[in-house]
């Protein structure tokens, strides 16, 4: 029942303000149903972390504590994203470049997005993880070219085109795995071959040739997704032409929920291969990744370009750790998770404030933000700083774990290779950011918004203390890990 | 031996659905395009609909159904409203010639064939034997869409890669479950009428709908 009212609750909003007419009640309302899915999500996390599992809608709906702990992290950044929604939708009426009319639709998509992303991490059957995530892209589409210009145009072309052939093998992907569950005498026949329940049981006796074929496929497809190098050039379009709250949305939860399929499907693999096949292409996929983004980084004139390559880095940073798979590897990863997520969407958001107070979002064009606009200037100032793992921040805690992990398994030699690619990012963004937070000629300070301050700086906060002490988290990051660490 | 007909139907729509996808590959003419892509939907209900007969399932029988009117009809008839809006266009400068495609192709089946071939022998069945055919026609599908430059032959590309993957999974598990069956049709329209969308939209913005003139977002 609860995992019902969950995927709902956004989907009544989404109808809420298709068929009202658009003003700052209904956005509000909009940032109050996923200010709900947070709070059923905390209520989600405590049951399954006393009584295993949830389920719902006839078993079609399951939660243990890995889809508990990924609904928080949805409802956390879509509130973000949805307060941030108000000021943006606004502006954009104020500046007569949208009618009110294109403000309910962006409502409307933005809680079936969110929506379709909880339908995702709550589905208990593989093959409906995928049309979730599938669904996703569909949803999001128009969100990316909501601002109509040539550019995110071709943005969302490129974007839905890459997605869906990429998602198209990660169901042929699935396919062989049901292919391969299929002929083993005694697993569950119908519509719950796929449950992942079922799988897990069974993962041993599944024939390794074809869970290997299927395993490629699922890494490449859903890698698609998750913004891994070489399928990534979709990233860096989609997220700087993006509204910067889908920007948040997309680059926050969307890339570490189609991370949460791969995580799901390494748990089966690893029972019919052991860990040492999905561990090499998850190796692959992350340096390759982080060898893009130091690579790409250096050269970047533009704050959210520079974002969404920053996305790619931490996607890579993720791949590695779960590469590990050890338990503390992949609470450390989830607690990545979450802080990337944060980091990310509180990013995003001020440069989407950026953007709407200066006019444009070229890093030489906006000098010494610190100076001019204290407040906006030191949200994006720390959220950098909260990015680039350093303490206390909650990414300092778990990238450092997801590197001990690695070493633990023998990996040493890629976690010391992606200390050197963070190295080189640490350098381009900080050389990118002196300028754009320091340099250049001062004026009088002017104030921000407290829409924006109070909500970003929450999240920042929030971020900061899951860094100095995960003890609220911290059963629920093993009990999620234990699920996926065989 | 009445079943034995029903297995030869369901080979030779196998093989049209990889023909279709080699014929994409040789016609130029965008709007022949959208009729291959017709045949091959029709091609791929014909599996689904033999193996509905074959196993006496009525949701695999609805999934033909579905199959042919999404695959068959509405799918195609989008398309042809994207080649209406800028006719007389071709495929004028693929990446890589027709007659060099054609033998990557044949190349493709081959690689195909090795690769799955190897799984199919571990469960033999007439039909399973047939999946290289799927995979085939994926790897054509990619092949056209990183070789080709309008906007509706990448979309023709897709639904190469899409409908190979449904080919393969008709023939080695007899569909997937209807619910995913069909919440993946659902998608694949979706994504038809989303891309449908933008290349109107396109063609209306820029007056064409070629990707090579599309490069303002780059580093």
């Amino acid at each position: 029942m609860l995992l019902v009212v969950i995927v709902s609750v956004p989907l009544a909003a989404g109808a809420l303000a298709a068929v009202l007419p658009w003003c700052r009640a209904i956005g509000w309302a909009m940032a109050l149903a996923d200010a709900a899915v947070l709070g059923l999500g905390v209520v989600l996390a405590v049951q399954t972390d006393r009584h295993r599992a949830a389920d719902g809608l006839d078993g079609l709906l399951r939660a243990d504590a890995l889809s508990a702990f990924m609904v928080v992290v949805i409802g956390a950044v879509s509130l973000l994203a949805t307060i941030q929604s108000i000021r943006y939708l606004e502006a954009e009426i104020a500046g007569g470049e949208h009618s009110a009319r294109h403000s309910s639709l962006y409502s409307l998509l933005v809680q079936v997005f969110v929506a379709c992303m909880l339908a995702a991490v709550l589905s208990a059957n593989l093959g409906a993880l995928w049309v979730a995530v599938e669904a996703t892209t569909v949803a999001t589409t128009f969100l990316v070219g909501h601002r109509r210009t040539d550019k995110a145009l071709e943005a969302s072309w490129k974007y839905v085109l890459i997605c869906s052939v990429g998602i198209a093998l990660a169901f042929l992907g699935t396919v062989l795995v049901y292919f391969a569950a299929l002929h083993v005498p005694g697993h569950p026949t119908g519509a719950s071959v796929l449950d992942w329940t079922s799988l897990m049981h069974d993962s041993h006796r599944l024939d390794p040739g074809v869970v290997r074929l299927a395993m490629a496929l699922l890494v490449l497809g859903y890698g698609t997704k998750v913004g891994l190098a070489p399928m990534h050039s979709w990233l860096p379009d989609a997220h700087s032409q993006a509204p910067a709250p889908v920007s948040a949305l997309m680059s926050g939860v969307l890339l570490t929920v189609a991370f949460y399929a791969l995580l799901r499907f390494k748990a089966v693999a690893d029972g019919a291969l052991g860990p040492d096949f999905t561990r090499m292409l998850l190796v692959i996929v992350g340096l390759a990744s982080l060898l893009v983004a130091a690579s790409l980084l250096l050269t970047q004139r533009d704050v959210k370009r520079m974002l969404a390559y920053h996305s790619i880095e931490h996607m890579g940073l993720i791949a590695l750790g779960a590469a590990a798979g050890t338990t503390l590897a992949i609470a450390a990863v989830l607690l990545h998770i979450l802080g990337h997520g944060l980091a990310k969407a509180v990013l995003f958001l001020a440069s989407g404030e950026i953007l709407l107070v200066e006019g444009t979002s070229e890093i030489d064009k906006i000098p010494a933000l610190l100076a001019r606009r204290p407040l906006l200037g030191g949200i994006f100032g720390f959220g950098l700083v909260a990015l680039l793992g350093l303490p206390p921040f909650s990414l300092f805690v778990s990238e450092l774990n997801m590197i001990r992990g690695e070493a633990a398994v023998g990996l040493g030699w890629a976690a010391g290779l992606s200390l050197v690619a963070m190295a080189v990012i640490f350098a381009a963004v900080m050389a990118h950011s002196r300028h754009l937070l320091l340099g250049g000629p001062t004026a009088s300070p002017s104030a921000t918004s407290r829409l924006v301050g109070i909500p970003l700086v929450g999240g920042l906060v929030a971020c900061a203390a899951f860094g100095l002490s995960a003890w609220p988290l911290q059963s629920l990051l093993d009990a999620a890990a234990r699920v996926v660490v065989r | 031996m009445r079943f034995g007909a029903a297995i030869d139907v369901a080979e030779l729509a196998a093989g049209i659905v990889l023909a279709g996808a080699v014929l994409a590959l040789w016609r130029k003419d965008l709007r022949a395009l959208t009729s291959v892509l017709s045949l091959q939907g029709a091609a791929l209900a014909t599996v689904a609909a033999v193996l509905a007969v074959r196993d006496g399932d009525v949701g695999l029988g609805v999934v033909a159904g579905v199959v042919l009117v999404a695959k068959g009809l509405v799918i195609p008839y989008l398309l042809a409203r994207v080649v209406r809006a800028d006719p007389g266009s071709r495929e004028t400068s693929p990446l890589v010639n027709v007659p060099a495609s054609l033998f990557t192709a044949a190349v493709l089946v081959v690689v195909s064939y090795l690769v799955a071939g190897r799984l199919t022998a571990l469960f033999p069945d007439p039909l399973t034997r047939l999946a290289p055919l799927g995979l085939a026609t994926v790897l054509v599908g990619f092949f056209v869409l990183v070789t080709r430059r309008k906007a509706i032959s990448q979309i023709v590309g897709l639904l190469l890669v899409d409908n190979g993957v449904a080919l393969v999974a008709f023939l080695l598990t007899a569909g997937v479950p209807l619910l995913v069956e069909l919440g993946a049709s659902l998608d694949v329209l979706l994504v038809v009428v989303v891309l449908q969308v933008l290349a109107t939209t396109m063609q209306a913005r820029f007056g064409h709908v070629d990707l090579d003139q599309l490069r303002e977002l780059h580093d």
